[in-house]
Parts: structure tokens; C-alpha cells; sequence
């Protein structure tokens, strides 16, 4: 995801759909994640029963068994590191109450995962509230294209870390600047994936556009907007992602409550099995983040036309 | 034959800029067609009937020469001249009716929603697909989505109905059983129609008048060909008849004989 981002164009947006003219340079697809389709493909015949099993609900279960087995097999002699039974029960202590309040520095699990969840979602929304507007002018027009891909390719792989201190710096408090770095780190994929999305409206249905010379608004109401939400959502699915990574990294940093506060402060107090639930939570936090964004789109993607 | 010239197209020129340098299409075109005729385009592929099209329907303007269309010149696309296009071009997230009524809203403007939603319906029975107004374009057969498209650009009361090639990704049953609903809707509602097409048997059967184009690059109208065939007229009956089998002759001998397509050699 480092290489450049937006190519502009190669079919402007007046060219017209001549069938006679040749040459058409197909648009470079590196950056860009392909929106979740529904794709009909003829599905072998499912056995019920035991092949599903065997199939299906067997590996991922083998999966998750072998990597515990090696944790325990590697923790049998080991003092520092916990093994699995131990957390396990140290997961069951934290979520027996995972809502309590002992003070500023002493909160249960759920509220510090709640408060990322916050944060996480002001950044994010405020990410998509610029970025998806910004995505369509680029998408849009070859100017704005060609004025901020390049600002884009510059800022998109620079590390969560770095933006913190411009927003300390900026907002003089920790909370913000973790909102901010959140912020800047979710946009690009939103940025990028909707101004693609853009540039890949069909050329076919614009004409039906021009030919019915239906008003602006409701070409971006009735045939932009339509087109372009799958890539838009599959944006905001990266983004989603790539703002819950962040979140851990950037509390590390600022303090306060919060899931990444809290791995850092089990730290300091030495307990391991702690930080490894921690692990586990956000772990499933994100995955189940990427689920209901899954969801989402496959709610609002229209069946491609073969 | 009276002369009420509809569309005029007067010494159009095309040029296209493309990254290999200018691609020249159509020179010294002149061609018109009157109120109520049904005229097809046939070529080779490359030879800019797709283009001609594009320039009627105002989707292109030429870089030389002049369309009028009922005597004003044409320099946009507007609905007077409804477009089918060759991949019907519905729009996937909305069902067979709210395409219609797409159309129908933009044209009809001030009508209420209950009239436009019944001319969408109307248009939509014309072409046989009342039964599927709610179905989305995904859930319908190529022929029906086309069958669509056509009801798109019925349902606009266009004073021109132009083709790009709107049967040519069907199957030939398909295509001839919408062949036969073409003349038929054509026959009823004396449509004015340009279509496009690489089907000689088509163009035989559905056209007033056929207009054969040369090769490109810089291609042009090489010959018109009359299509003498009272209507209605009837596919099963014009197999045999000498008038259907003389045109179809004079387009084929065009097309293969002296003014072969190059790469097929």
C-alpha cells in the first residue's frame, strides 16, 4: 500500500465513448482494494454433515488449538512468560467486571476499550467527513487529481507515530492529538479508494446522463453516488482498520484511558498475562470491526452486471 | 418520395487526439434522413458508424462540418434523441422501472409522479417486460435488459430513436424475436430511427434505407442502398422473396466483395 496512489485518469471525464477510437491505457489498480462484490460463481454442491466439518469448522478450530499448544509447550519452563492457562484466568478475573472504576489509573477493561472505541470513531468520522468529499473532487476533476495526488503519495506512508506531536503541538492536549493522529491516519484509504471509484464510473452510464441531461445534483445523487459506494465503503473498511491500529499505538503514547494506555501501564506493572488478554481484545475488537464493515457493504453492493 | 429532411448531417469530419497521435474516423460525411424512416449504419468494425451515432446523438461533436437535427444544429445530447445503447447501459442499482422513470422524469418534468410513473409502465408493457418493473437489471436476461433500454428510450417520446448495435450481444433467436417487436413498435409508433449495426439480414429487414460505410481510418458513406420491401413485413415470407434477396446481395457484395475488411484477408 506504499506505491502511488492515485493514477490520473486515463479516461477524462468529456471523453467521449466512441467505440471507434482505440487506445484506452488501463487504469493501474495497485493501491486499491477491489470493493467487496457479490460474485455469482457456481458453488460445488455442499454435503451437510461430516464434509462441512471436516472442511469448514475443523481447521480454523486446529488453527487456533496449535498456537496455543506452542505457546504452552515454549511457557512449560519458562518463569517470565505467562502460559495459557494463566491467562486465561487472568481474562476471566477482568471479565467478571469489566465496568468498574477504582480511581483514575485503576478502570476496568470494557471502559478502556469503550474510550478507544470513542476515539477511534471521532477520528474516523471526522477522517470520513473530509476525506470521502475530498475523494470525489479528486476522482472528479483531473486538476485536483493532479494538485494532491502527489501530497498524498508523500503523506500517506508516514508513521501514526510522527503526526502525534504535530498534534500536541497543535491542540496542547493528549486527547486530541490521539483524535488527530487517528485522523490523519484513517483519511488516505477513504481518499484514495473513493476518488478511484470515481474514476471508474462507467463511462456508459455519463452518457445515459448526458443523453437524459439530467441536472448535477441528480447525476451525484442517482449515478455517482450509487457507482462509486462500493469503493467508497471498501475505503472506509481500510480506514476502520487502519484507525484501530493507530489507536493502540498513539494511547501508548498520550496516557489517559484507553485500551493502548492500559497495555502500556500493565507494562510498568509488570503483569504480562494482562497485556496478552489485552492482545486478544483488540485482536477481536478489529475483527469485529471489519465484520460489521463487511456487512455494510455487502448490504449496499449491487449486483455487478456481467 | 417527398424530401423532409429530419436530420441533416452536412460534410461532417471527425478527428479523434489519442496518445498515438490523431486517429482521423469520418471525412465528408453527408447524409439525411427523414421524418418516420428507418435508417441503418452498416460497416466493418472500425469504420466510425458508432461514431456517426455519437455525433446524431450529440454524445460527440465534430471537429468538421455541421448536424441539424429538425433544423437546429445539434450540440449536445438531449433527449429529442434517445440513445439505445449496445450494452443497454441500465443502471444496476435501480429496478427495470426506475430506469424508465429516470428517463421519464428528466423529460416530462412537470408532470406528477403518478403520470410518470405510468408512462414508465406503459413503456414498459410495450416492450413486453410488465411482468418485471420491480426486478433489478442483474436478475433479467440480456435480451430483457435490452428489451429495457429500448423501453428507456421509448418512454421519451424522442423525435429520433437512435441504435448502437442494440441486438448485437444476443443470441439469434433473441435477437430476431426483437427484431420482429422492433418493426412492430417502429410500425405503431413511426418512429424515426438510426441504427447501427454489423448484421446484413437486419439491416435488410428493419431499414427504409441502408447506408453502407468504407473502411477506416478516414472512412465515409460509401453507398445507400434502398430497401424496397412493403410493410409490415414478415421475416418467414421475405426469405424468399427476390426484393429481400436482391438487397441482401447488395449489401453483402459491398461489404466482402469491394470493400472488404482489411485485416480479414
Amino acid at each position: 500500500m506504499t506505491s502511488a496512489v492515485i493514477t490520473p485518469s486515463s479516461a477524462p471525464a468529456d471523453e467521449p465513448a466512441a467505440a471507434s477510437v482505440p487506445s484506452h491505457a488501463p487504469v493501474k489498480t495497485e493501491a486499491v482494494a477491489a470493493p467487496v462484490k457479490r460474485v455469482k460463481a457456481p458453488k460445488p454442491p455442499r454435503r451437510p454433515g461430516t464434509s462441512w466439518f471436516w472442511n469448514r469448522a475443523l481447521p480454523p478450530v486446529l488453527g487456533l488449538a496449535l498456537l496455543i499448544g506452542c505457546w504452552a509447550l515454549l511457557t512449560l519452563k519458562s518463569n517470565g512468560f505467562p502460559t495459557p492457562i494463566a491467562v486465561f484466568r487472568s481474562a476471566v478475573d477482568l471479565f467478571a467486571d469489566p465496568f468498574y472504576r477504582k480511581g483514575p489509573n485503576d478502570i476496568g477493561i470494557g471502559w478502556n476499550v469503550l474510550n478507544s472505541l470513542g476515539r477511534v470513531g471521532l477520528g474516523f468520522g471526522l477522517a470520513a467527513l473530509v476525506g470521502i468529499p475530498l475523494g470525489f473532487l479528486i476522482g472528479r476533476f483531473d486538476f485536483a487529481n493532479r494538485m494532491v495526488s502527489p501530497l498524498i503519495s508523500l503523506l500517506k506512508p508516514v508513521s501514526p507515530l510522527a503526526w502525534l506531536p504535530i498534534g500536541l503541538l497543535v491542540f496542547k492536549a493528549a486527547n486530541p492529538a490521539a483524535i488527530w493522529t487517528i485522523f490523519i491516519c484513517s483519511i488516505w484509504p477513504m481518499v484514495v479508494n473513493t476518488a478511484v471509484g470515481v474514476q471508474r464510473v462507467p463511462q456508459d452510464y455519463l452518457n445515459v446522463a448526458r443523453v437524459l441531461a439530467l441536472p448535477e445534483w441528480k447525476v451525484i445523487t442517482r449515478i455517482l453516488f450509487p457507482a462509486v459506494l462500493p469503493y467508497l465503503l471498501t475505503g472506509v473498511r481500510l480506514s476502520v482498520g487502519t484507525a484501530w491500529l493507530v489507536i493502540v499505538a498513539a494511547e501508548m503514547l498520550t496516557g489517559g484511558v484507553g485500551i493502548g494506555f492500559w497495555v502500556w501501564d500493565e507494562w510498568n506493572n509488570l503483569n504480562v498475562e494482562h497485556i496478552l488478554v489485552a492482545i486478544f481484545v483488540i485482536g477481536i475488537v478489529g475483527l469485529l470491526l471489519e465484520w460489521l464493515l463487511i456487512a455494510v457493504a455487502r448490504r449496499f453492493t449491487y449486483e455487478v452486471q456481467a | 418520395m417527398t424530401t423532409n429532411p429530419f436530420i441533416e448531417v452536412q460534410n461532417a469530419d471527425m478527428r479523434f487526439a489519442t496518445a498515438k497521435g490523431e486517429f482521423h474516423a469520418l471525412r465528408e460525411v453527408n447524409l439525411t434522413v427523414e421524418r418516420g424512416e428507418f435508417v441503418s449504419l452498416i460497416g466493418h468494425s472500425g469504420c466510425g458508424k458508432s461514431t456517426l451515432l455519437n455525433l446524431i446523438a450529440g454524445l460527440l461533436l465534430p471537429t468538421g462540418g455541421a448536424l441539424l437535427c429538425d433544423g437546429r444544429e445539434i450540440g449536445a445530447p438531449g433527449p429529442e434523441r434517445a440513445v439505445v445503447f449496445q450494452n443497454h447501459s441500465l443502471l444496476p442499482w435501480l429496478s427495470c422501472q426506475q430506469n424508465v422513470e429516470l428517463a421519464v422524469e428528466a423529460v416530462f418534468k412537470t408532470e406528477t409522479r403518478k403520470q410518470q410513473a405510468a408512462r414508465a409502465e406503459a413503456a414498459l408493457q410495450l416492450v413486453g417486460m410488465g411482468h418485471a418493473l420491480q426486478k433489478k437489471p442483474h436478475e433479467i436476461s440480456g435480451g430483457m435488459k435490452q428489451r429495457v433500454g429500448i423501453a428507456r428510450a421509448l418512454a421519451m417520446e424522442p423525435k429520433v430513436l437512435l441504435m448502437d448495435e442494440p441486438f448485437g450481444a444476443l443470441d439469434a433467436l433473441t435477437r430476431a424475436r426483437l427484431q420482429d417487436e422492433l418493426l412492430k413498435i417502429v410500425d405503431r409508433t413511426k418512429s424515426t430511427v438510426v441504427m447501427v449495426t454489423h448484421d446484413v439480414d437486419e439491416a435488410v429487414l428493419l431499414s427504409d434505407r441502408i447506408v453502407m460505410m468504407t473502411n477506416g481510418p478516414a472512412a465515409t458513406i460509401g453507398e445507400i442502398f434502398h430497401v424496397d420491401l412493403p410493410r409490415p413485413r414478415d421475416r418467414v415470407a421475405l426469405a424468399e422473396d427476390p426484393a429481400y434477396v436482391h438487397a441482401r446481395k447488395a449489401v453483402i457484395d459491398f461489404l466482402y466483395a469491394r470493400h472488404a475488411h482489411p485485416e480479414a484477408a
